[in-house]
């Protein structure tokens, strides 16, 4: 099964895109531990971290377009099963901190001895254990996107009533994660970690592996994304996408579709979440912010929404902006800046930056390719049936 | 009694004092009909007759108020949805040519295919030479062959009904629901399409909708005169269009 997915799923720019985030993945680690600090090529630890935070809104945003590029779910509250899938890895830093808090309690965090909590809440047993938490990663998100996606897409809620019902979601997750006795930290969330695996969160080791592993994760989320839309699936989205009630006509089910990648997508959403919070070494409730699941949809649309490899881009480019303009003295006008550059790319780019390339350089190559095949043949070409008009 | 139980049964498509209002609007009322395996019938009536509503109940897109429709006479379709109907063998063109633009010509015939439409055997889809013959012959009946691999949205006014049949085609249903197929197309396309449908015909059922009197003379079919949502006249072309109330509200003037 795999290899022929494999082949069918890797085009030339898929490759490309490829091996470049697998030489980054490599590269900039080993220039960071290698060379010695002061170097031109040395990449300095504070860069590291801050790439992986934005390998990790490309894996995000990966995840919004295989939903919104592929199947027109227009989700404005992805931000959320980022989110979850960072307080789980959260929960497991905050439990490996041990003795070693303010407060020196061996089982309950500090804010819980702050609080005055008598024992450990029952959601956070078996956070202890890292494999666990690494499955709730996935679980969470995934499972509040299983029931979030059956209850709307049964209903056939589409369109804007989605979006709005989603960033309703997001909200309502902020609201009760700034609750102190919600159990995780209220405003201030999880921070101060201390070691994951063992390792010392703060070592340039630790912050190198970790960018490798963002930069894997995004791989593997692309190869993920890739498999599914080059598929058949991949086609039943579009059909989905482009005319939703005649796929229903066809036979198919296409809320079961829509719940599929509905899922998949927030799981990979969780993942991208988890690796970032030990890379910023914070996860508070405003991860859950409204404004944060807008601002994904936006790099998608910079990046070109349907054509993964943008959507990773946009995040990328977008972010890279965002860190150069808000430590400036642009600083207060980001926002303007932003929603100008969204609409903008809308009016002007409408398919993005990489669908406005493909646009320009794929006529290009298929008329490369026609030239040579008719050369090959020169027989009269197509006799289409008359056409009406 | 005896007379509409063996025609309820008989029948592929039974219809019986069916009822559909809109905000009050009565679109359907007390609508009967039924369509014999094996038949076509043609369906004419000025345009709000009711025609598309009747083929939106049929395939579960809107639920009747009130009365039976049944497939194959077990069926009750009112209780299913659009999935479910399309699964049992109803396949449907319509009125306003509908295909994946944004797709190949033989993507969306292989969207079509009346094979597994689970998410797990998409996922897992792999070409098979059955299918691709399927296609392939699909393609030569409706001349498309040479345009599989443009975008369907590309493709002609005409081009698209043909497209949109030969998904149905693909499709392979016991009964086909074909609304308005020769709108926008020339008069050799237009008697194309005729023969085409009289050679589907030889083993499927099929519903056609069509305002083009020349092509339902050439179907040579029974056919129904719907108005106001209920059956006007019904038998033969010659029969129907020389009926005055036919001639009143719609052929007439
Ligand atoms: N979903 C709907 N809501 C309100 N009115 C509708 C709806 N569908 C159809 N109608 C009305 O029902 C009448 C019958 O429409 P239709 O079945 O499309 O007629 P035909 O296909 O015979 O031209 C029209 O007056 C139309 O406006
Ligand atoms: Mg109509």
């Amino acid at each position: 099964m795999m290899p022929h997915v494999l082949t069918r799923s890797l085009d030339r720019s898929a490759s490309i895109f490829l091996l470049v985030v697998a030489a980054l993945g490599v590269l900039i680690p080993l220039s960071n531990l290698l060379l010695p600090s002061g170097s031109i090529f040395q990449v300095p630890t504070y860069l590291v971290a801050l790439f992986g935070k934005y390998v990790c809104y490309a894996v995000l945003a990966l995840s919004i377009d295989l939903i919104w590029g592929y199947c027109g779910i227009l989700s404005l509250g992805h931000g959320a099963f980022f989110a979850l899938g960072g307080y789980a890895m959260g929960m497991y830093l905050m439990r490996q901190i041990g003795s070693r808090g303010v407060y020196g309690n061996p089982i309950l965090p500090d804010f819980m001895v702050f609080l005055n909590y008598p024992k450990l809440p029952w959601y956070w047993h078996g956070f202890d254990m890292f494999w666990f938490a690494a499955l709730m990663v996935l679980v969470v998100p995934g499972l509040l996107a299983f029931c979030f996606g059956w209850l709307a897409f049964r209903s056939r809620v589409t369109g804007v009533y989605l979006s709005i019902i989603t960033q309703a979601m997001t909200y309502a997750l902020l609201l009760a994660f700034f609750r102190n006795d919600f159990g995780f930290g209220g405003n201030n969330g999880l921070t101060d970690f201390k070691d994951i695996l063992g390792f010392n969160v703060q070592a340039d080791g630790t912050r190198a592996a970790l960018f490798l592993l963002s930069c894997l994760a995004l791989i593997i989320a692309f190869l993920i994304c890739r498999a599914v839309v080059t598929s058949k699936l991949g086609k039943v989205l579009i059909a989905v996408r482009d005319a939703e009630s005649r796929t229903r006509f066809l036979g198919y089910r296409v809320e079961s579709y829509k719940l599929f990648v509905f899922t998949l997508s927030a799981c990979m959403a969780g993942v991208a979440g988890a690796l970032y919070v030990p890379q910023v070494g914070i996860i508070n409730p405003g991860e859950f912010a409204p404004g944060n699941s807008i601002e994904a949809v936006i790099w998608v649309a910079v990046g070109g929404r349907g054509t993964l490899i943008g959507a990773a881009l946009g995040a990328i480019v977008v972010n890279y902006a965002k860190t150069y303009f808000t430590s400036g003295p642009l600083a207060p006008y980001w926002l303007f800046m932003l929603g100008a550059l969204f609409i903008l790319v809308t009016l002007l780019l409408p398919k993005g930056l990489i669908g406005t390339f493909n646009e320009w350089w794929e006529p290009y190559k298929a008329r490369r390719l026609s030239d040579a095949a008719e050369s090959a043949a020169r027989e009269d070409g197509v006799s289409e049936p008359n056409p009406a008009e | 009694m005896n007379i509409m139980d063996t025609r309820a049964t008989s029948a592929l498509l039974y219809l019986d004092g069916v009822h559909v209002s809109f905000d009050g609007f009565h679109a359907i009322n007390n609508l009967s009909l039924t369509l014999a395996p094996g038949e076509m019938r043609a369906i004419i009536g000025p345009n709000g007759a009711g025609k598309t509503t009747m083929m939106d109940i049929i395939t579960g897109k809107t639920k009747p108020d009130q009365g039976t429709v049944l497939f194959d006479g077990v069926t009750d379709l009112t209780r299913l949805d659009e999935t479910r109907i399309a699964e049992l063998g109803i396949g449907r063109k319509f009125q306003k040519p509908t295909v994946f633009e944004s797709q190949t010509i033989e993507d969306n015939l292989l969207l079509a295919l009346n094979v597994d439409h689970s998410v797990k055997g998409t996922l897992f889809w792999r070409e098979t030479r059955p299918e691709t013959e399927r296609i392939e012959r699909v393609l030569e009946t409706i001349r498309l062959k040479d345009a599989r691999n443009r975008l369907a949205g590309s493709l002609s006014h005409g081009q698209k009904q043909w497209l949109e049949i030969g998904m149905l085609l693909a499709q392979d249903p016991k009964l086909l629901l074909v609304d308005e197929p020769v709108a926008g197309m020339t008069d050799v396309e237009t008697h194309q399409t005729a023969e085409l449908l009289k050679e589907i015909n030889k083993d499927k059922t099929i519903m056609v909708v069509e305002h083009d009197m020349t092509f339902v003379r050439e179907l040579g079919v029974k056919v129904t005169c719907l108005h106001e949502g209920t059956v006007l006249a019904e038998g033969t072309i010659d029969q129907v269009s020389s009926n005055d109330r036919v001639v009143e509200v719609y052929l007439g003037r």
